[in-house]
């Protein structure tokens, strides 16, 4: 009973954090913070849910499954923001910087 | 001796994953460990780099400290999200020096900043990558070079 309550708690949290980090795809200005409101998304969603998924699964070889994924998530979900994130600027795609304190010239 | 490990290693994984215990499969399992071992020793892909099993003892407490790191950003960039009107973030872009030598530590190193979010790896060179963040505040953490000393010194410099 309890681990069920905890799970569904893991479960909705992660969902509406989804739901967040989509919001925020929405609202930021540009591009690249754009990839930083997806980037809630890949983790601490991804996470609560195979959360929750792995209580309701308990001790078994779902869960290893369950955590497999988890593990390929937090390699690949990074390599692939960083992937975009360097095609855009190769492909001269200039970021909307905060002017009053930048320190790198493009 | 690192192709026998690496054999038992697989071995367990083939076990997990499959889940199955009757003799027939268990052997089929093993015949298939054993092809993919020879065929990794043959390619001799099985060095330092690609099975770096020297630093799995340390990995457990870098775990610790990234995973802590993605929940404090989570929750900054989530506040930046839901926070109406004004000004919310202060998008920067940042050359911070790799301290790693090998190459491994330096993929770990852009891969841990990409990862929190709020700070997104764009361009990694030899001893510097360029980074976006989000906020100002973000920029300042990683170049006061915290994140750079929490990956395991096996792993930066061999």
């Amino acid at each position: 009973m309890t681990i069920d309550i905890l799970s569904w708690v893991f479960l909705v949290s992660g969902g509406l954090l989804g739901v967040i980090g989509g919001i925020g795809i929405h609202r930021f200005p540009d591009f690249y913070s754009r990839l930083h409101a997806a980037g809630t998304t890949d983790t601490l969603c991804a996470i609560f849910i195979l959360l929750g998924l792995g209580l309701q699964a308990g001790l078994s070889l779902e869960a290893f499954k369950l955590f497999l994924i988890f593990v390929f998530l937090f390699f690949t979900s990074p390599t692939a923001s960083h992937a975009l994130a360097n095609a855009a600027m190769h492909g001269g795609l200039k970021p909307k910087l905060d002017e009053s304190n930048s320190e790198a010239k493009l | 001796m690192k192709a026998l490990s690496f054999a038992v290693l697989l071995f367990i994984f083939w076990i997990l994953l499959s889940g199955h215990f009757t003799p027939l499969l268990l052997c089929l399992g093993v015949a298939s460990v054993a092809l993919t071992v020879f065929i990794a020793t043959r390619m001799k892909v099985i060095d330092h780099e690609s099975y770096p099993i020297h630093i799995s003892l340390k990995l457990p407490a870098f775990f610790v400290y990234i995973m802590r790191e993605i929940v404090k950003a989570n929750i900054d960039v989530i506040k930046r999200i839901l926070k109406s009107g004004g000004k919310t973030i202060s998008p920067q872009l940042v050359e911070i020096p790799v301290p790693q030598k090998t190459d491994l530590g330096r993929v770990m190193y852009a891969n841990s900043i990409t990862l929190t979010p709020g700070t997104v790896s764009v361009e990694l060179d030899e001893d510097k990558v360029m980074v976006h963040a989000l906020t100002k505040e973000g920029a300042d953490d990683l170049l006061s070079g915290d994140m750079a000393k929490a990956i395991p010194d096996e792993v930066a410099n061999k």
